[in-house]
């Protein structure tokens, strides 16, 4: 059993220089069977096994991950959390995941940093004005907290916003969700490590799963790189590689992976304390509490599994922040890289069963995962113990593409794909 | 930034470039016989390949003519260029994991 982490905890080691405090998780070697094993150790993998140890008992799973706990989008995107999405299917989902993330620390015993700073998305023309209006009304309608701002408003909010009428992105407004914020992405992925290492789950790093085995339509196990694992049930949530998953599964996903960009400036004092999206000419930018702006740009128009993205995609987001933010001028960035994001056609995940019998994927997040983990490792772990969608995902499934009951959210998910 | 050799201007940088996504998917030739999921697998399912994959672009910043590509999509190296109706290439399939 693990010592909880409390103010004692960190006197007691204190008293030690820090040299004695015991390892978050283990490492074990994989054994040869599971009920349940989660491909994927990011954050919404990792959720999922900790929601299928404490929510449904069931704790003999492993999360099996290629490379290290959350070195995929996990560490690799901005960090921000919001639930303003306009149609009631989303906005039921993340605000359930927005809910989780104002417990999520006390819940794992791990400081998740989870800052409810407040998410400001800005409107530059009128038609982002009316769009803004139409989906702060739906927010509230679906109980989100979401207010709109006046540029006046906007100032006062976020001074650093360059607001001269002769600007090249002038700002009409914005819509506000105040319980909105960041949250430290790697702690993220380590709490949720820790808690379901806790209760009994294996967490196997370095080990690429290689194949299926599937027989008369249902699951076997996975192979992997050490070597062949039975499992019952098999949950796939490997958000830029699903399309290469599911082609060892056998069928095709309605995805296509591309990069999505991110930068950090050099650490400078408190200048921002908000987080500023503006979807329209792809910048969004935060502060850590580092120091460092945090920078949000967009997707690469084609396919790629390179995590690095393509240049022009970051000089227009740059351009863009410097037209926002004036003062941001002569920053210097500090790193840049990409995560290879599975985009799917209406920007909305899919949480499903698949053709195969008791293989699950949770996928297609696109551009906005990050803010939705805790949710979707919830409503994923109970797909998974039940067999059936959980009602939060059950729009989600694959069938949605032959029904066509598609949930576009192209506007709220602010990347434009 | 890719260099994308365009069949009739020559080489020009990506900007110049729209995407067209994958290439040599046919419309069917009788959509009232299709089933729904056989009308979702051509709207939306595709092969979304780590490794070579075949791909439309228009250089629409030039001769805003249509062309195929077959790109590498790890190493981001472009493998061959050829004609819209041309059938693909044959080339070495790099295996990724």
């Amino acid at each position: 059993m693990q010592a909880r982490y409390s103010f004692f905890s960190l006197a007691r080691n204190a008293l030690g220089y820090h040299e004695n405090w015991p390892e978050a998780w283990r490492s074990p070697e994989p054994r040869g069977s599971y009920d349940v094993v989660v491909v994927g150790g990011g954050g919404h993998g990792l959720a999922t096994a900790y929601y299928l140890a404490k929510e449904h008992g069931i704790t003999n799973v492993a999360v099996i991950e290629r490379g290290w706990l959350g070195g995929g989008n996990t560490g690799r995107n901005t960090t921000i959390v919001r639930s303003n999405y306009l149609w009631d299917e989303s906005a039921a989902l993340y605000e359930h995941a927005l809910k989780l993330w104002e417990g999520l620390s006390q819940d794992l015993n791990y400081n998740v940093m989870f800052s409810q700073r407040g998410v400001l998305n800005l409107a530059h023309n009128q038609h982002d004005l009316r769009e803004l209006q139409r989906r702060i009304r739906s927010n509230r309608l679906n109980g989100i907290d979401s207010e709109f701002l006046d540029a006046a408003g906007v100032k006062a909010f976020c001074p650093v916003i360059d607001l001269r009428s002769d600007g090249r992105y002038p700002v009409l407004g914005a819509s506000l969700q105040r319980r909105g914020g960041t949250a430290r992405h790697d702690a993220v992925a380590w709490g949720y490590a820790r808690a379901a290492d806790a209760r009994g789950v294996h967490i196997v790093q370095n080990c690429p799963v290689t194949g299926f085995r599937i027989s008369n339509g249902r699951i076997q196990g996975v192979e992997t790189a050490k070597g062949y694992i039975e499992a019952k049930k098999v949950a796939v949530v490997t958000a830029g590689h699903s399309s290469v998953m599911a082609n060892m599964a056998g069928f095709r996903l309605p995805v296509h992976s591309v990069p999505l960009q991110a930068l950090v400036s050099e650490p400078v004092k408190p200048v921002i304390d908000c987080v500023v999206m503006s979807g329209a000419v792809h910048a969004y930018v935060s502060q850590s509490d580092k120091g460092e702006l945090v920078i949000g740009a967009g997707v690469d128009k084609y396919v790629g599994y390179g995590q690095r993205g393509s240049l022009p995609v970051t000089e227009e987001t740059l351009a863009a922040v410097c037209e926002l933010f004036p003062l941001f001028r002569r920053m210097r960035m500090l790193r840049q890289w990409g995560g290879i994001v599975d985009v799917c056609p209406d920007a909305s995940p899919i949480i499903s069963k698949t053709p195969v019998q008791g293989l699950y994927f949770n996928c297609g997040w696109g551009t906005g995962g990050f803010k939705a983990t805790p949710g979707s490792g919830w409503v994923f772990a109970d797909t998974i113990a039940n067999d059936n969608p959980h009602p939060l995902a059950a729009p989600y499934t694959l069938e949605r593409f032959t029904t066509g009951y598609l949930i576009d959210e192209h506007g709220a998910a602010a990347v434009a794909h | 930034m890719l260099l994308i050799d365009c069949p009739h201007c020559g080489p020009r940088a990506e900007l110049e470039f729209s995407y067209g996504h994958e290439a040599h998917i046919e419309r069917p030739k009788d959509p009232d016989a299709l089933s729904d999921s056989d009308w979702a697998a051509y709207l939306f399912l595709r092969e979304n390949p780590k490794g070579v994959i075949l791909e439309r672009w228009v250089h629409s910043h030039g001769c805003r003519r249509w062309f195929n590509v077959a790109r590498d999509t790890v190493s981001y190296e472009i493998l061959a260029v050829y004609p819209m109706g041309a059938e693909p290439p044959k080339l070495e399939q790099a295996r990724y994991v």
